[in-house]
């Protein structure tokens, strides 16, 4: 299967459309709603990281989204504007002397949910994919 | 310059003896926005009424994001400072992974319905 690429402005209703276009992707593809859960929740706080942390809100900025679905896995790259980030700087958000801050789990979320996380170059952009889990 | 969204109501509170229950109105809990307002309706319930035991029903919730977890914590702390106590109850399995993976499971006190949450206090 061909992927999909899109690009969107700084914009939270725009990653949320883009969210339902993945959806139905994969629920076209029958994969089971656990995967689906999972792979909405890391779209959600990765496109957040994007539009929010990397892009600032500019609505001068886009973020550029490709995905595929094929039989077995879900894989997405999203890459944004911004000046990028270190992964390694976030501090632990499970260490009791950061459990109090208010952000900083979303990347946890995304390598808890997702089979790889990967980001790439300055930080701006990052892959992830999902292998889609054996029915029982 | 920005309008204000109109204020709606996001949370359903009922007590149960000197248990405030909240249910969310929302099925899902996303937005900056939004999260904000929830948070300020929670900790109203601390701060201005007065509320020591907070029950929190998940039972309505279908997605929730990390952004909500903070506000969680929050009203956790706040319940703590006077000797209250926060309990939630009534999570669908996925969500229950969020606090799992961000290990909030371990600080919270989770149970898995109304009942229980009613008795951990």
């Amino acid at each position: 299967m061909s992927a999909t690429e899109l690009s969107i402005p700084s914009d939270l209703a725009e990653a949320r459309r883009v969210q339902g276009l993945i959806e139905e992707a994969l629920q076209a593809s029958a994969f089971s709603e656990h995967d689906i859960f999972a792979i909405k929740l890391a779209l959600e706080e990765a496109l957040v990281n994007a539009i929010k942390h990397g892009n600032q809100m500019d609505p001068d900025k886009r973020v550029y989204i490709i995905f595929q679905v094929t039989t077995d896995r879900f894989e997405i790259r999203i890459t944004d504007e911004g000046e990028g980030f270190n992964p390694e700087d976030v501090p632990d958000p499970t260490d009791e002397r950061f459990i109090d801050r208010p952000s900083g789990r979303g990347l946890l979320l995304m390598r808890g949910f997702m089979t790889t996380v990967e980001y790439h170059g300055k930080g701006n952009s990052v892959s992830m994919s999902k292998v889609r889990e054996i029915s029982p | 310059m920005a309008s204000q969204p109109p204020r709606r109501r996001r949370l359903e509170v009922e007590d149960i003896g000197d248990i405030a229950v909240v249910n969310f109105v929302d099925k899902k809990i996303l937005d900056e926005q939004n999260i904000q307002m929830i948070g300020d309706d929670l900790f109203r319930l601390v701060d201005e009424l007065g509320r020591r035991k907070v029950l929190l029903n998940f039972g309505n919730v279908e997605f929730m994001s990390s952004a909500a977890l903070g506000k969680l914590i929050t009203l956790h702390r706040k319940l703590q400072a006077v000797q209250g106590k926060l309990v939630l109850c009534k999570i669908a399995k996925d969500i229950l992974d969020v606090f799992k993976i961000t290990k909030l499971d371990k600080i919270l006190t989770i149970t898995p319905d109304e009942q229980a949450g009613l008795q951990a206090f």
